[in-house]
């Protein structure tokens, strides 16, 4: 497992974690209000989408290969094309083979296919150019429970620990995983693997409660008294508070357009 | 001596970039018993990870002649036995039983076949009468062995050991190295105990930084201190 | 050692772009007052101790969740964990632990989008906790023989656990008038019917595996300190409610596009905006084909002209910095 954040010496990994927080937010909610069929809006958030990857630094590229993630979940729109509102128009495939589809479900498809491709977009953006401890942090500074971000804070310190340990645990498995001698592949019952790997998860879990054991021994040690430690509240910048306002509206004006651009 | 697995200029690495593994070139022949020293990071468990192909680099590997591809995967993991670091990693079940019986069971053998061969493991192991016992509660030196077993129930001709000695006590220690000298598999044991090197293995292979350095007589080698030394194992 | 991220059931992290903003808020604003809940309710009978259980819990069922079993023809049997957290913690600490699983997974790895982190919250973390803990309560207690009584207890919650998040999940994907509703909720059930005898299988080896070495986490008495009858009965609620409304909802799809109809505000919206702003103060915009070509030339100069501007900006700063060495 790792985690997406990418160095690089640029004005967006510059900015305030919780400014791009905010933005990223506001991004997908004007994104996802946009109507069906807003293509030179949905094309605009695209292309902002797309600037902000270049101007990070990170490329295209990067974002549209891990964009990808949202794919197999458009197969839950894909019936919309022939269940959308009628009119139904035919379009002959074969000879013999013609089927219905619904023009304005196909649009509805194509518009849900864009905002989840574009959204997924602005989430990688956002994690690849922010530390997820930065992210923490304003997450922190933006009143959020305290408990639950320092539950957060330390899920994320021991994920790649317990990661690495699940990895081991496959590769001995797997390394185990034999034919017998003149077979083609061995498997057992799908209800043993099953249970063996309930059995890895049980495991997995004994030993994370004696980690977290030892954690809080360690914890301890350092002087917790069962008290969390208080956030420190850094006031946002002018300047931050310049971009939030900017970007805000600019979006704001951008859903406008969208709610124009419609026929 | 006929060579059991050939490696023929493999190469390694990790996603990120970094290299782990550069032109690996080593022939192991039956019987042999060969340990590979070096320092962390090294390579040393990355090439374990490919002698049965649970990473993929590039060059060529054989086992017993079969290329190691997917398809001949699951035959060549029947004959190299993996037994990893962390014996916690391996042992997963809630009896020594099933844990043992892992391997034969996957392999999709029949019950009588399996209980022969789960005894079998244990008794070579000296830890007949544990079959019942719960894994997770034997002191280190047990789940070692536990984990020796797992993998000697499969019956597999070479034996892969990542650090068998790591984290035991001297006595258990003492009597791991003597329960390994006396088991008939080709053995290939990754560590940083020369001592365990020097009492088992007659070749050694020193690696650093993802390359073969060394490759000779285990005397010769642990003879030159400079080299050692050089390399961080002393 | 670096691998991707674990590939959960791709069928129950929503993306962002499948639920309309109307749904998303709502389930938002119910996540958000459960998740306070449930941390006042933690913080109050926290043990010191139990921080750093939540963490690492958490952190061990995120991982947990790469734990697989090949199944058939390329698939394979995952682990959610809602019946496992709510097994070992209790139901109130295992909604924090859930909430945190499912948010890191949405802002780190994109799995599940975050406008719809609301929702996924709402299936994952908080109908999962809330049923596996009503189904394992009341089964455990039917059945007091030990282990027989733990494992299918364990097994039912888990199986439930995952069966109504997915029915849930189908009725806001209907809502939202993404998915028409006598296909997407029946495809959502069948689907996690069978996903959900993974989990219970999972679930039930784990707690062998539990019950053979650290059995003392799973005390009773640890589970039945307090009695949670608010979580029984807005689980049990929540089982009936889904169960019986699922298959009304997907016998008539027309009724749920009248929700999404009338949820619809934007419709309003644009309505609303068109008689304030005359067609002829943008001339042109409103031809669609022009206006999307348009909007294309204006985004591709602007990238341009950014990331020309951002180039030269970068080479002088480097240029002086390499002065100053």
């Amino acid at each position: 497992m790792q985690d997406f954040y990418r160095q690089q010496a640029s004005p967006i990994h510059k900015l305030d974690a919780r400014v791009k927080l905010i933005l990223a937010l506001a991004f997908i909610f004007f994104l996802n209000l946009t109507p069906d069929g807003a293509w030179p809006a949905l094309i605009i958030f695209l292309t902002v989408s797309f600037s902000i990857a270049i101007i990070s630094h990170l490329g295209i590229i990067f974002v549209l290969k891990r964009s990808l993630i949202a794919l197999p979940f458009f197969l839950a729109a894909f019936p919309l094309i022939f269940s959308g509102k009628s009119p139904h128009l035919p379009l002959q495939i074969l000879p013999n083979l013609t089927i219905f589809y619904s023009p304005a479900g196909l649009q509805r498809f194509i518009t849900i296919a864009l905002k989840a491709w574009i959204s997924v977009q602005a989430a990688i953006l956002l994690t690849a150019t922010t530390r997820f401890t930065d992210i923490l942090t304003a997450l922190q500074q933006m009143k959020l429970p305290r408990l639950w971000v320092t539950v957060i804070g330390l899920m994320w310190r021991y994920l790649f620990v317990i990661s690495d340990e699940v990895t081991r645990m496959l590769h001995a498995r797997s390394s185990r995983s034999a034919a017998a001698p003149g077979k083609a592949k061995g498997a057992g019952t799908l209800f043993w693997r099953a249970r063996v790997t309930g059995n890895m998860a049980g495991s997995l879990f004994v030993r994370s409660i004696e980690r977290s054991e030892r954690v809080y021994t360690a914890m301890l040690a350092r002087g917790y008294d069962g008290q969390l430690p208080a956030s420190s509240t850094v006031p946002l910048t002018n300047r931050a508070r310049l971009v939030i306002a900017t970007g805000l509206l600019g979006l704001l004006l951008l859903w406008l357009f969208s709610l124009l651009s419609t026929s | 001596m006929a060579a059991i697995i050939e490696i023929k200029d493999l190469s390694f690495s990790y996603p990120d970039g970094k290299r782990a593994l550069s032109g690996i070139n080593l022939t192991v022949y039956s019987d042999e018993k060969i340990a590979l020293i070096g320092a962390n990071g090294a390579g040393k468990s990355t090439l374990f990870l490919h002698l049965n192909g649970l990473l993929n680099g590039e060059g060529q590997i054989s086992v017993k002649s079969l290329p190691l591809i997917k398809k001949n995967l699951a035959q060549i993991r029947a004959v190299v036995g993996v037994v990893f670091q962390n014996p916690d990693d391996q042992l997963f079940s809630p009896t020594v039983f099933e844990d043992v019986a892992y391997g034969p069971l996957y392999q999709g053998l029949d019950q009588q076949t399996i209980r022969t061969r789960v005894e079998r493991a244990l008794c070579d192991v000296g830890l007949s009468g544990f079959s019942q016992r719960n894994p997770y509660h034997l002191s280190n030196g047990e789940k070692k062995r536990v984990a020796i077993a797992s993998v000697l129930s499969m019956q597999p001709q070479i034996l892969v050991l990542d650090e068998p000695t790591a984290g035991l006590d001297p006595r258990a220690r003492r009597e791991l190295i003597a329960l390994l000298s006396e088991l008939p598999q080709t053995m290939l044991i990754a560590t940083h105990d020369l001592e365990l090197a020097r009492q088992l293995t007659p070749r050694t292979v020193l690696m650093n930084a993802g390359s073969i350095i060394a490759d000779g007589s285990t005397d010769q080698i642990l003879e030159d201190k400079s080299l050692l030394l050089e390399y961080g194992l002393l | 050692m670096l691998f991707s991220p674990p590939s959960s059931p791709p069928a129950m992290h929503i993306p962002d772009g499948f639920l309309s903003v109307w749904v998303s808020a709502s389930f938002w604003i119910i996540s958000a007052i459960v998740l306070t809940i449930a941390l006042r309710k933690t913080s109050h009978s926290l043990e010191k101790r139990q921080v750093p259980l939540m963490g690492v819990l958490a952190a061990a069922i995120f991982a947990g969740q790469m734990l697989n079993f090949s199944v058939a023809g390329g698939t394979s049997g995952h682990l959610l964990g809602a019946a496992l957290a709510v097994i070992l913690l209790g139901p109130w600490p295992a909604v924090v632990v859930m909430t945190s699983v499912v948010s890191v997974q949405a802002l780190l790895f994109q799995d599940g989008g975050i406008l719809a982190l609301g929702a996924n919250i709402f299936n994952m973390a908080i109908i999962g906790v809330f049923i596996s803990y009503t189904v394992f309560s009341v089964l455990a207690r039917l059945i007091k023989k030990r282990p027989i009584g733990l494992l299918v207890s364990g097994f039912t919650a888990a199986w439930s656990s995952i069966f109504v998040a997915a029915l849930a999940c189908g009725l806001q994907l209907a809502i939202s008038g993404t998915s028409p509703a006598n296909i997407a909720i029946p495809a959502m059930a069948a689907i996690h019917a069978l996903i959900g005898i993974g989990e219970g299988l999972i679930t039930t080896g784990a707690l062998t595996f539990l019950l053979a070495t650290r059995a003392d986490l799973l005390k009773p008495e640890g589970q039945a300190k307090v009695s949670h009858k608010g979580i029984l009965g807005v689980g049990s609620l929540i089982a009936v409610l889904l169960v019986f409304l699922s298959p009304f909802a997907s016998s008539h799809p027309d009724g749920l596009e009248w929700v999404a109809e009338q949820n619809s505000f934007l419709q309003t919206a644009r309505e609303a905006f068109y008689n304030i702003i005359p067609d002829y103060a943008l001339p042109g915009i409103s031809n669609s084909a022009l206006a999307t070509i348009i909007a294309g030339l204006v985004g591709i100069v602007v990238v341009f002209a950014i990331a020309y501007l951002t180039a030269r900006a970068e080479k002088r700063s480097s240029a002086i910095e390499r002065l100053r060495d």
